[in-house]
């Protein structure tokens, strides 16, 4: 498993130098550099100006965006659907592997979990953001208000607000749970104020059997708890859109089509994210070509079922040439035809072949070709989903386009900002590497020394020889 | 007594002069935002006649359609807000209520009359356009939606005018400021509770028909159909 030349006695468990192994794992909590230093200023900035812009437009108003009547929703509403959509790979790669046992998902899992929560709070704040009056969004919780008045649970919007904030609190969770005994590790390695605070937050695990049982039996709960609710969230988001009676928008397949959407979107952001941190932390010898070709393989399925409901839905409206639809999907070809091509060639043309080839998908420069494709892809698809049906809608007479202003873009710039901000500080101040899942794949592969004699484990590490290689 | 407001417009009088639509920004202080911001498509207005195209050069004609609220029985706005900014009052008029409204603008998307607008900034009048805002509703803050309300202000009046003569409402006494002012007298308001009332009587006319009645809404703005033929 390590980066030099594979040496015979590598799999006896004995011979596994811990401390050795922890600090290759650790490397993110362990070494800062000035790159990291000037990753978080220019986040930072970003964030800020992207602060400021957001002040700046709640203090004059919505006019200073690009929206119009009748389009009333646009970039900041395509952007929810869109981070939403990214934080569905943490769910996916450790809750469903995690149940199949696919033991290849340990190295690749902290990191997912982390994308998922802070997407989860990247995307949970644009429908604040995108009120005409965010001071008054507490008009929208169920608090015990002195003129009994209530929100109105009639409405998506109030839907959406409670599955963003359960898969926000379940994702958390799910992501500490998770993380116990690695913050435990970490107790045992530091010192100081930084012991203090993994002990703090490692809730006094020792590693003791009754608390690891638990711990298992605790993470296997939260696994199958969190995949109805990662399935749910996405069918809600996309009810916003689908219980509107909007031409285009009102649509059966919207829940399963986003769900799909939203999964393709996650993979291609966990394949870029692995890939950058592999880079930044010196991971290679973790994150072997082996995780990106099951990833790859992931995204080339997530590809075909994409294309199979896009296809599905265009196929019905254009057979069935409903004026009200076919308008909607006619300004495909016009106004927004830059917006389609994108699409299309970013979320299929692209993508699709390269996945097909084991040699895109075992190289990490080549399959983020396809990832970063997809993820421009799936941000063009949201902004189709939710533009042109509200610029074509039932009334000719108001018909009319939309373009975003500098307002929208630097407001948005900063919610990737946000995000690259809390990964970053995340990574530093966190095990990105789930250490104990590594070592107990490790355990399971290692040789075994009964008397004088040694035993060669049968379990054998996917993809050993990629790794040495 | 409950009432049953309803709007008939016959768009065989329909001049397409936009009357309404100035009789109904002075009434309902509604802004006037000027060339740049209409050129955005943010034209504040209650009421919009559309104006339509039928047949081709020489024989070109205009077809005019006013839209107001639809006052829908069975609103698709009311049923997405989050915080019952908008919601359906005891004359079955869709009301609106500004100071709970927090701006989602999920409403005007559901809206398939594109009725409903949005306050994009902080309205200004003018010295002395300051002068003509009615004290009878309110100027409307930045963030918040609006739309027509049938003149619930007259309404008002007209039942508390009623209340203190201890009478009940006469047909006739509530009339918008749209239907006061339409010159070809094309637009009519009335209380279809009332069986003798010039709408009820009105809407049996077998011209009748709502917009885009298929999707369910129940309008109260019932349109009467323009006739063809010789001299129209």
């Amino acid at each position: 498993m390590s980066a030099e030349a594979p040496r015979a006695d590598d799999h006896h468990l004995a011979k596994t130098d811990e401390t050795a192994m922890f600090e290759r794992l650790s490397r993110s909590n362990l070494v800062t550099t000035w790159k990291w230093y000037l990753g978080v200023g220019v986040a930072g900035a970003v964030l800020l100006w992207g602060l400021i812009v957001f002040l700046y437009m709640a203090m004059v108003g919505m006019g200073v965006t690009g929206y119009n009547k009748p389009v009333f929703w646009g970039l900041y509403e395509a952007s929810l659907v869109f981070w939403i959509g990214l934080s569905h790979s943490g769910t996916l790669i450790s809750a469903i592997l995690r149940l199949t046992h696919a033991t290849w998902r340990a190295p690749v899992l902290r990191g997912a979990e982390a994308m998922t929560a802070f997407t989860l709070m990247v995307g949970g704040l644009i429908p604040i953001v995108h009120l005409g009056r965010n001071w008054r969004v507490y008009y929208a919780l169920p608090y015990p208000s002195s003129r009994e008045l209530w929100p109105n649970m009639r409405s998506p919007l109030m839907w959406d607000a409670m599955a963003i904030t359960t898969y926000l609190i379940g994702s958390l969770t799910f992501l500490y749970v998770g993380m116990i005994p690695d913050l435990a590790l970490l107790r045992d390695k530091s010192a100081g104020g930084r012991r203090k605070f993994y002990s703090a937050l490692s809730l006094g695990f020792r590693g003791t059997h009754a608390q690891w049982r638990r711990y298992h039996v605790a993470s296997t709960l939260f696994a199958i708890l969190i995949i109805p609710i990662a399935v749910s969230v996405h069918s809600i988001v996309s009810w916003d859109f689908a219980m509107a009676k909007v031409p285009g928008w009102h649509s059966t397949i919207f829940a399963p089509y986003f769900v799909v959407g939203a999964i393709f979107s996650g993979i291609a952001g966990v394949v870029i994210v692995m890939a950058i941190l592999r880079k930044a932390f010196r991971l290679e010898s973790v994150l072997t070509p082996l995780h990106f070709d099951n990833l790859g393989k992931l995204l080339c399925t997530m590809t075909l079922l994409w294309g199979y409901f896009y296809f599905t839905e265009f196929l019905t409206v254009w057979y069935n040439r409903n004026p009200e639809e076919w308008e909607v999907f006619s300004s495909y070809a016009g106004p927004y035809l830059p917006l389609f091509l994108t699409m299309i060639v970013c979320n299929f043309v692209i993508p699709f072949p390269m996945l097909c080839l084991k040699r895109v998908r075992r190289s990490i420069s080549l399959i983020l070709v396809p990832a970063i494709s997809i993820v421009i892809g799936m941000y063009a698809e949201r902004l189709l989903i939710v533009i042109p049906s509200l610029a074509r809608r039932n009334d000719p007479f108001i018909w009319a386009n939309y373009f975003p202003t500098w307002v929208e873009f630097s407001v948005m710039a900063g919610a990737a900002a946000m995000f690259v901000l809390l990964y970053m500080l995340f990574a530093k101040f966190f095990p990105i590497m789930a250490i104990s899942d590594i070592k107990e794949r490790l355990f399971h592969t290692a040789d075994r020394t009964i008397g004088g004699t040694t035993v060669e484990s049968i379990a054998q590490v996917e993809g050993e020889e990629e790794a040495h290689a | 007594m409950k009432h049953t407001w309803a709007m008939a417009i016959d768009l065989d009088r329909c001049t397409g002069c936009g009357a309404c639509v100035v009789a109904c920004n002075a009434e309902n202080n509604i802004p006037v935002i000027g060339e740049a911001e209409a050129g955005k498509n943010r034209l504040m207005h209650w009421i919009r006649v559309n104006r339509y195209w039928e047949g081709e050069y020489p024989e070109a004609q205009a077809v005019y359609l006013p839209i107001p609220c639809m006052q829908c029985e069975r609103a698709p706005c009311e049923l997405v807000c989050p915080v019952y900014a908008t919601y359906h009052n005891e004359d079955g008029l869709n009301a609106m209520v500004y100071n709970r409204c927090i701006g989602t603008r999920y409403c005007a998307n559901n809206c398939p009359y594109s009725v409903r607008v949005f306050n994009w900034y902080d309205y200004k009048w003018e010295k002395p356009l300051d002068e003509q805002l009615s004290p009878d509703l309110t100027v409307r803050s930045r963030g918040v939606m609006e739309k027509c309300t049938f003149c619930i202000q007259r309404i008002r009046r007209a039942k508390e005018t009623a209340a203190e003569e201890g009478r009940e409402i006469r047909d006739g006494e509530v009339v918008p400021a749209c239907v006061q002012t339409c010159p070809p007298g094309a637009m009519l308001f009335g209380d279809l509770a009332d069986p003798h009332s010039e709408i009820t009587r009105k809407l049996k006319d077998p011209r009748r028909f709502r917009l885009m009645e298929h999707l369910g809404t129940e309008p109260r703005v019932v349109y009467l159909k323009r006739q063809k033929g010789a001299g129209r």
